[in-house]
């Protein structure tokens, strides 16, 4: 006789939870604003304007947010699985290695859209690839995979240095970085879709990318809700003795999840690598992979949730810098600072709110059971 | 209410209790009243609202309204403190002890008194003494909980009860754990506990309990008491018919069986489990075609590692599983896929850990483990429309309620979720099937239904092999018994063996009796 857990409305549990959330993010970060001394309706203002405000800071955000989606996603499949994935860092720098390989190679004899197909390709590749060990020794060896993911993420950044000082950089040039690629190996940006909505991208890197995310999110939705591997990763996810029962082979199972989730964190790197900067720099995916991790916690898991989360995450990246801009008094680490309650209060305190919307919004009874009250 | 009672004024009285889980109506506005030093009997179906109700007595849970007065004083029981302080004792179905703890220290739990151990252990070790001196209770206070047979942990938990001052005591589902001569050893310290001035509130689903040990009887249904009878003025059909609403057929009607050719066969099996200890020990048996054979046993005696050594998700460590003449391995190993290709079923013991995935919608449930099947896929995509067609089917077929396959599957109740798996599984077509624990769980309704069904089952010529530790359910239902004591098949009684036989072997000590 087990007891029913509250179940909440769709509309509460997608929409007003994270919403709340968000919402008392914000009251706190507004408290630290005024504590600097400054106020907080001109910090929201400054930020919104900047995030929001013309198309350029609508692209700057969209950019952002396109990272995002990739990392979320990667989290997200893998979250499905039941696994942790926390190496996306790692994973990103890595899919930068192969989107560099393919444009170095290509971008002097290929059109664009040809380079970007292999660099795709390549940079889902190397991110597979580099989520395959930690996969492995899950599956073999019951090595958490938490732990070797994160440990991954140290020896990505270590190798990527020591092939960008040593190995691909190019001759001559102070910094430890590759060749501009040629125009066959930049991704276009996506000026033309800013100029649908009367918007102009100004000189944001907004490019792409962000329609392969939205393509990508698409195509994990499909993965996960309407193929039988899907169907597999998530009754393992769930129930991992259903999984057994179900015949579902676990070693193969956990390893190809996190191939998928390292080969989405990997094309994340077209984005900042093919689309904007056009070479290959040190230190390049800049947090993105944990912000995924928040990003998949928000939205729920869902490609849908997600692309929002990454949406709102572009917001705090692009308004914060221009909030940072506009009052100087707020420092870049205030910014982070507010970053931080945003990923505090949606992910790690995500069901902080839950057991008193339960009371407020599962199904009636209540109310029932309290005139039943007042007539007994 | 009896005439044996001195003092009138109930040890427990509920009034107008009511109580809802989301849109579960648990209880609705339940009266009820026990007469001090009574056995008190509360019967109904799984999901009944039997054990709601004692959670609120023992303030688990708080009643949305209502009433509950303890030896007439109004209480209210905000949590198990207030309760055990008010002299209420529980006993649950699953133990609540410390395994590597003695039973001094299990007794002492929560009542230490002091920083130091020594003063609470002496004046324990004493009170325990007493104790067992007044209700034959006799369990040695230092031995280990783990290392003592269930029905002696079950007495500890009397111990910790009595030990904190309990009057009343409930004890929830007491027996599903016990052997028929652990029960009976059960029911007459009851009645040494009744004779002492205790009352006891017995909750059960067993009906043959209550005639044998209750003084009243309470009948639930849905969340409301239906009635209270004396049990010395009601019979057996009336409270089952009480309990689910309409007449119920209790023995399973079935023709004699036509066995067939051998279809599953099991060759010296042995299975060890994590810790290396052996589980099933060198077991050998035969399953033809149009025969149950029923395995009997108490829980934890082998019967659960068996079966999921047959169906391939625990490693036996040697011995062979042969069907239709081929062995089932491929290079050593077991793999349930291909076992249910070559038509092997299985209904898996524990339905909410195994055999579904609880936050699924049913239709997904209805394909678990059988998802690479071409008829519910297109390519790599699964075939939704199919699948929701297919269970459709099923829900129709085996009159699955609600009727709707984009449920999740915990809003269903207990009994429609094993008629989700079973569905599934029959519905398969299997030359073999293996079924365990078919009714845990499961309310009396639903369990006439799966009865019947795996009876046409075995007529239709499938070899079934069904474990259970539900005596009654194997006596009724298997053409042959096998019955497993320490992990080996300890005997094989005629078919219409007495149950004292057979619950002299699954104790263990059957062989030397029998022969």
């Amino acid at each position: 006789m087990s007891v029913p857990l509250g179940t909440l409305p769709r509309w509460v549990n997608f929409g007003l939870l994270p919403l709340l959330n968000v919402a008392v993010a914000f009251a706190i970060s507004g408290l630290v604003v005024l504590f600097i001394g400054e106020n907080p309706i001109e910090a929201v203002k400054y930020l919104v304007a900047g995030a929001l405000g013309d198309g350029e800071g609508i692209a700057f955000t969209l950019y952002y947010a396109t990272n995002f989606i990739f990392t979320g996603l990667a989290v997200a499949v893998a979250f499905h699985g039941g696994l942790f994935n926390i190496g996306g860092e790692g994973q990103v720098y890595l899919g930068g290695l192969g989107v560099a390989f393919a444009a170095l190679a290509l971008d002097r004899y290929m059109p664009w859209y040809i380079t970007a197909v292999l660099a795709t390709a390549a940079a889902f590749a190397f991110g597979a690839a580099w989520a395959f060990i930690p996969a492995w020794l899950q599956a073999k060896r019951g090595s958490h995979i938490v732990i070797t993911t994160i440990m991954f993420n140290f020896i990505a950044a270590a190798l990527m240095v020591y092939l960008l000082v040593n190995v691909i950089k190019q001759p001559g040039n102070m910094s430890p970085q590759t060749r501009l690629f040629e125009e066959g190996g930049q991704l276009p940006k996506l000026g033309w879709l800013m100029q649908v909505f009367g918007l102009d991208i100004g000189a944001a890197p907004f490019n792409v990318s962000f329609l392969i995310a939205l393509v990508a999110a698409f195509a994990v939705w499909l993965l996960i809700w309407r193929t039988r591997f899907g169907f597999e990763i998530r009754t393992m996810g769930t129930n991992a003795t259903a999984a057994v029962y179900a015949g579902i082979p676990y070693v193969k199972t956990v390893v190809v999840t996190m191939l998928i989730s390292g080969g989405l964190s990997g094309m994340m790197a077209l984005n900042p690598v093919m689309g904007d900067a056009g070479k290959l720099q040190i230190d390049f995916p800049a947090g993105a992979g944990f912000v995924g991790i928040a990003v998949a916690l928000m939205g729920r898991s869902h490609p849908v949730g997600i692309v929002i989360a990454s949406i709102l995450f572009g917001v705090l990246y692009q308004g914060g810098a221009a909030l940072a801009f506009d009052m100087p008094n707020i420092s870049r680490e205030v910014i982070i600072l507010i970053q931080g309650l945003v990923i505090l209060f949606a992910g790690a305190l995500e069901h902080m709110f839950r057991p008193a919307l339960i009371v407020l919004f599962a199904p009636k009874p209540k109310s029932v059971a309290a005139s039943a009250a007042g007539a007994a | 209410m009896t005439a044996s009672t001195l003092d009138p004024t109930p040890a427990i009285e509920l009034v107008g209790i009511d109580k809802r889980f989301g849109a579960v109506h648990a209880n609705k506005n339940i009266h009820l009243s026990v007469a001090k030093g009574s056995i008190h009997g509360i019967i109904g179906e799984n999901g009944a609202g039997k054990s709601t109700l004692m959670s609120i007595l023992y303030g688990f849970y708080h009643a949305d309204s209502g009433q509950i007065l303890v030896d007439g004083k109004d209480l209210k029981i905000t949590d198990s403190q207030t309760a055990i302080r008010a002299g209420i004792g529980m006993v649950h179905q699953h133990f609540m002890l410390v395994e590597n703890f003695s039973v001094l220290e299990n007794v002492m739990l929560g009542v230490e008194g002091g920083v130091l151990l020594k003063g609470g252990e002496t004046a324990v070790r004493g009170a325990l003494q007493q104790i067992e001196r007044e209700y034959g209770l006799d369990v040695d206070p230092d031995a280990i909980i783990e290392e003592l047979p269930v029905g002696k942990q079950q007495r500890v938990e009397i111990l910790k009860a009595l030990y904190r001052g309990a009057e009343v005591l409930i004890l929830d589902e007491p027996t599903g754990v016990l052997t028929p001569a652990e029960a009976d050893h059960l029911f007459k310290m009851l009645a040494q506990l009744k004779a002492q001035g205790k009352t006891v509130i017995l909750i059960t689903h067993k009906l043959r309990e209550i005639m044998a040990i209750t003084d009243t009887v309470s009948v639930m249904r849905r969340g409301e008491m239906v009635a209270t009878r004396k049990t010395a003025e009601t019979t057996m059909a009336e409270l089952a018919e009480l309990m689910v609403g309409r007449r119920v057929l209790l023995r399973v009607e079935k023709g004699e069986a036509k066995p067939g050719p051998v279809v599953l066969s099991v060759e010296n099996l042995t299975v060890k489990d994590g810790r290396g200890v052996t589980m099933v020990d060198n077991v050998s048996f035969e399953v033809r075609a149009g025969e149950i054979v029923g395995i009997a046993g108490v829980a934890g005696n082998g019967q659960s590692e068996l079966l999921e050594a047959i169906a391939g998700i625990r490693k036996a460590s040697s011995g062979r599983i042969v069907m239709n003449g081929e062995p089932v391995d491929r290079n050593g190993r077991i793999d349930p896929a291909l076992l249910r290709k070559k038509g092997l079923a299985h209904v898996p013991e524990d339905r909410h850990h195994m055999g579904l995935v609880l936050s699924f919608e049913e239709n997904e449930n209805s394909i678990l483990g059988y998802q690479d099947d071409p008829k519910y896929l297109k390519g790599p995509f699964l075939n939704i429309d199919a699948i929701r067609k297919d269970a459709i089917e099923k829900i129709e077929k085996y009159d699955i309620r609600p009727a709707d396959p984009r449920l999740k599957t915990a809003n269903f109740s207990g009994g429609n979720q094993q008629k989700i798996v079973l569905a599934r599984e029959i519905e398969r077509d299997p030359a073999c099937l293996l079924v365990g624990q078919p009714t845990r769980g499961v309310d009396i309704g639903a369990i006439e239904f799966i009865h019947k069904r795996l009876v046409s089952l075995r007529d239709e010529g499938k070899a079934i092999l069904l474990v259970s530790v539900e005596l009654d359910e194997i006596r009724s239902l298997s053409d042959r018994i096998l019955v497993m004591f320490a992990g080996t098949i300890v005997g094989e009684p005629a078919a219409h063996a007495d149950e004292q036989e057979i619950g002299l072997m699954m104790a263990g000590i059957g062989r030397e009796a029998a022969e």
